[in-house]
């Protein structure tokens, strides 16, 4: 048994509060405020687990580790352990997670409507999130899996935008899609754990290539693709995200676009592609199609939306292929692998999360003023709003990739990552991004410039306790567009077993 | 019958003492009240008995006492049983007690009536011979169709008739079984018969070796597949659950069906554990689980009154369990046996839970359309909250007892080979998710009818805290129901 106890305080840190939230406070003031204490802690926690992080050692670290933590499960040689740990692919994503859960209390502070449940729904969310990327025992990051769809579900399905049977649809449409996944990935790992013994996922990979799996190693592999395909969203699951990202309230928005996609994108990574190298090599066909269909197709169904939420919706779908366009490098048939991609890949994720997390943060707050979000009743909000106008200009051009930003960097490490080994699909991807920098001019201009719009002549700037989550997410994109390296190296050394591992596979296959 | 045999009758003749002296209180005593009370605190007498078998078993080294002409047999998986009953009987009479109201001059014969078929059960957890079996299941169903027309209403009456019939069919068609397999065995003890059949030449090539044999354990599948309201023996539980008063619904789904179970497992394992049959009723587990899963669902989507939607919902469950008797008769040694019981328990608790919910909002609204809960969370904050972690249990998210039970089944399933059955089964998972929910949605997201809050008496929130209690406290830390879980296992393969 080992035990260092950070990563454990930053998983249960927020159910704690939850707890705290349920059983002793009633006032709503005092709620938030405790809320955000918790939160600003599990933030701090965050950033201890990212800078204690030791690159260079690279590997597992942290660990928490209780083998058999439910002893009557051992009896049966059915072990389920709890092992939380970090390597360099998941402390990134522990930062991400506290940082965009410290945005999300922060974005609620106006919430007025059955605060103690709010709060309680958002922080048992948070640990859910967390817990999927510091588990490192497949039993245990299944349950922290399915722990998250509920609170999401009364997120949305309460306080998410009106009318009401639209937003209770897209609850349940989130819900069952998720959990359509999820019980496929569930006889997935199942299967894996009775063909191999183990739940472990660090000694996962090299037993899925000496244990003979009951089902064929095909079957599995997509069995646990699906369920991270429904979340990421890969084309054609992605129906759900559109109605969820947009009747989700703000920091529901934030959390999902944030950090619950990036869900899918980990497991792909790490289980998908990290487990079954083998099949991964094979299937570069089916990375970049996916990729293609999700960038083209999102950007240009972006084009035809009206709503502001679900333009953002679309475009994280388009956004989502870049990270599918660099899992793909790893499957050139070269021989040699780099990281470059998978690297890119990994950083995408994240600099979708601050992006995408600051552009629902910052709509959801116009909404609160102008009461709408249907693109052509707004214009010419920037006179009125300066700041929030400002920082959607930082969003979009992060989005669209300029560089000087997040956006950018991550963007061109996927580019040169798949360039010299699939330099069609590159091409027709990086088409997306001229469309991405075509939508997003296009809709600040349409939403931000132009005459100012008569009803729309005493509306207010952003204020207060709204300053805080722009400014933290802000801060954010430009630090890691000027200065990548802090994350990207992480996410290099985290995914470089990885990128080695698929290397030896595409030998042996080349052989 | 020695002393010994009252001895290890003695939970089941404690239980049939309650009952009798509960009737005879009746006639005396005016205030009605006081017979809930006494008949949980007797409880304690079944209970403490059982106890007391159970630690002379884990104390006195043999696995298992046999007695009445070894009719009987006192194993830790019998007493694993006693304890569900004993614990569902207790939890149900709790929740009777503002129910009873509807009833008010038959409330003695009510409970009286309880407790007789709740000793039926447990006796049907302890008979190793077909003739017990048969008399325990009369024992434990004629109760039950009286019950169920207990509120004399026409529905209620309809029931009460339609249980009564079918289960004299099923009865009838077991009954018949048990002859044919007598017949050809020339024994009703099951370890006789298993003897016997191992004895046998039985052929490759007709399943059984004989197709009288397997005419047989048919016949008795499909009266046991009644008991447990599996597929396509299930009609008559969406009318019953629905028309019978809901204590006696809850006891129907949790007491009667753990009981069912019971006695399938112990006939199947003791009587045909030969490798020769094993092959064919896996086979036909499968099917009928895969059948009740699908069909229990599918057909719940479409309900808007809660005690009919758990109806199919329970159909939909025994359809779960099915799939980890499956795994058993495949081979999945390790954790198919304690898989199924676990799940049994952990199913107990939680439709518990749940019916004492519903019997808590029925006492005050008097409808059990689940477009009345709307808005619950703010007329009966704790009650919502029970009823949605009922509903999270039983879809199978955690942290609820349901997570475990399901996963340790479908892994069962899993290891067994059975990964078809296991899609199958999660696919169903993620059906029935719509349909738990969508209970979960109208309490608290749909605004309330009326403001006035839904109270409930003392004894309601303590039946409501023991299924609450075990709902989540299993669903944290499992351990202990699964050991409870393993060595009635362990003590049904020895």
């Amino acid at each position: 048994m080992e035990f260092t106890g950070l990563l454990s305080a930053a998983v249960f840190l927020p159910l704690a509060g939850a707890l705290i939230i349920a059983l002793l406070l009633r006032n709503a003031a005092h709620i938030r405020l405790f809320a955000g204490v918790i939160a600003a802690a599990d933030f701090a926690l965050a950033i201890a687990v990212f800078a204690s992080y030791n690159t260079a050692t690279g590997g597992i670290q942290l660990i928490d580790r209780i083998p058999n933590w439910i002893p009557g499960l051992a009896a049966d040689n059915f072990a389920v352990q709890y092992f939380l740990g970090v390597d360099g692919l998941s402390a990134p994503l522990v930062l991400l997670t506290g940082l965009l859960g410290l945005v999300a209390v922060l974005a609620s502070w106006h919430i007025d409507k059955r605060v103690r449940e709010y709060f309680i729904w958002l922080l048992v969310l948070q640990t859910g999130v967390m817990g999927v990327f510091t588990s490192l025992d497949f039993l245990l990051f299944f349950l922290f899996w399915e722990l998250e769809l509920i609170p999401m579900f009364f997120l949305i399905a309460i306080w998410g935008s009106e009318p009401k049977s639209k937003r209770e649809y897209s609850a349940m449409k989130f819900l069952i899609f998720t959990i359509l996944g999820s019980a496929f990935m569930l006889v997935g790992i199942l299967t894996l754990f009775f063909s191999t013994g183990t739940f472990d996922m660090t000694a996962l990979p090299s037993a899925i290539q000496d244990a003979k799996l009951l089902l064929p190693a095909g079957v599995v592999f997509a069995l646990l693709f699906i369920g991270f395909a429904i979340k990421l969203p890969l084309w054609p699951f992605h129906t759900w995200l559109p109605d969820a990202h947009t009747d989700a309230p703000t920091a529901g928005s934030v959390m999902l676009a944030g950090v619950l996609l990036k869900m899918g994108g980990y497991g792909m990574i790490r289980v998908s592609i990290g487990m079954f190298p083998d099949i991964v090599a094979g299937l570069s066909w089916l990375f970049l199609g996916a990729a293609i269909i999700n960038i083209i197709y999102g950007a240009i169904v972006v084009m035809r939306q009206t709503d502001l939420k679900r333009l953002i919706a679309f475009s994280s779908i388009s956004h989502m292929g870049f990270v599918l366009l660099g899992l793909a490098s790893v499957m050139g048939n070269t021989g040699t692998v780099s990281t470059l991609g998978l690297t890119g890949a990994a950083l995408q994720m994240f600099t979708h999360g601050t992006i995408t997390g600051l552009l629902f943060l910052l709509v959801g707050f116009m909404y609160d003023k102008a009461h709408t979000r249907y693109i052509p009743d707004l214009g010419g909000l920037a006179r009125r709003m300066p700041v929030l106008a400002a920082a959607l200009l930082v969003a979009g051009l992060a989005s669209l990739g300029l560089p000087g930003t997040s956006g950018f960097v991550a963007e061109i490490m996927v580019f040169l990552g798949t360039f010299s080994l699939f330099p069609a699909a590159t091409g027709i991807a990086v088409f997306g991004v001229v469309l991405a920098a075509g939508y997003i001019l296009w809709t600040l201009q349409r939403v931000m410039f132009g005459p100012l719009k008569q009803r729309f002549e005493d509306i207010g700037d952003v204020r207060g306790m709204q300053y805080a989550p722009i400014a933290l997410l802000v801060i954010a994109i430009i630090a890691v567009g000027v200065y990548p390296a802090f994350i990207s190296d992480v996410f290099a050394s985290g995914v470089e077993p990885i990128a080695r591992s698929i290397e030896s596979a595409a030998q042996a296959r080349l052989r | 019958m020695t002393l010994f045999d009252l001895y290890l009758l003695s939970p089941e003749l404690s239980l049939a003492a309650l009952g009798a002296l509960l009737a005879l209180v009746d006639l005396v005593v005016r205030k009605k009240s006081v017979l809930p009370i006494l008949a949980v605190v007797g409880l304690i007498a079944p209970l403490t008995l059982s106890l007391i078998l159970w630690f002379d078993l884990s104390g006195g080294g043999a696995t298992q006492m046999q007695g009445l002409f070894n009719t009987l047999v006192v194993d830790k998986f019998s007493l694993f049983f006693k304890f569900i009953v004993v614990g569902a009987v207790g939890v149900v009479i709790l929740s009777s007690t503002d129910y009873v109201n509807k009833f008010a001059r038959f409330q003695g014969e009510y409970y009286a009536l309880l407790l007789f078929s709740a000793c039926g059960m447990m006796l049907l957890a302890s008979t190793t011979e077909l003739i017990t079996i048969y008399i325990s299941l009369e024992l434990t169903a004629l109760p039950l169709a009286a019950l169920a027309a207990f509120l004399r209403s026409g529905r209620s009456t309809e029931s009460g008739m339609k249980f009564l019939i079918l289960s004299a069919i099923s009865s009838a068609v077991l009954l018949y079984g048990m002859v044919i397999v007598y017949g050809y065995t020339g024994s009703t003890s099951l370890a006789d018969i298993a003897q016997r059949i191992a004895g046998m030449n039985l052929s490759g090539d007709t399943p059984f070796g004989s197709n009288a044999l397997l005419f047989g354990v048919v016949l008795m599948i499909a009266g046991f597949g009644f008991k447990i309201a599996s597929v396509p023996f299930q009609m008559w539980a969406p009318d019953v659950y629905e028309g019978s008063p809901t204590p006696v619904t809850a006891f129907l789904s949790v007491a009667s069906k753990a009981a069912g179970f019971a006695v399938m497992l112990r006939v199947f394992y003791m009587a045909f554990p030969d490798d020769a049959l094993v092959v064919d009723w896996r086979v036909t587990f499968a099917v009928l689980s895969a059948l009740s899963m699908t069909l229990g669902n599918l057909v719940a989507i479409r309900q808007n009154n809660i005690k009919r939607m758990m109806g199919y919902s329970t159909i939909a469950h025994a359809g779960y369990i099915l799939v980890g008797l499956a795994a058993v008769a495949s081979g999945g040694a390790s954790l198919g046996p304690t898989g199924v019981l676990f799940y049994i328990g952990g199913f107990a608790a939680t439709n518990l839970a749940a019916f004492s919910v519903i019997i808590a909002i029925s006492n005050r609204i008097d409808s059990d359309e689940i477009d009345d809960y709307a808005g619950m969370a703010r007329r009966a904050p704790l009650l919502a909250t029970v009823l949605t972690l009922s509903m999270i249990s039983l879809t199978g998210i955690p942290p609820a007892v349901g997570f475990w039970a399901k996963i340790y089944l479908f892994g069962a399933a899993v290891e067994a080979n059975l990964e078809w059955l296991v899609v199958i089964g999660v696919v169903n998972s993620v059906i029935s998710a719509y349909y738990y929910l969508r209970v979960v949605k109208a309490m608290f997201l749909s605004e309330p009818a009326s403001e006035e809050r839904v109270a409930s008496g003392l004894p309601m929130q303590l039946a409501l805290a023991v299924g609450f209690l075990g709902t989540l406290a299993f669903g944290i830390y499992p351990t202990p129901l699964l050991n409870l879980a393993r060595s009635a296992a362990g003590a049904l393969l020895s």
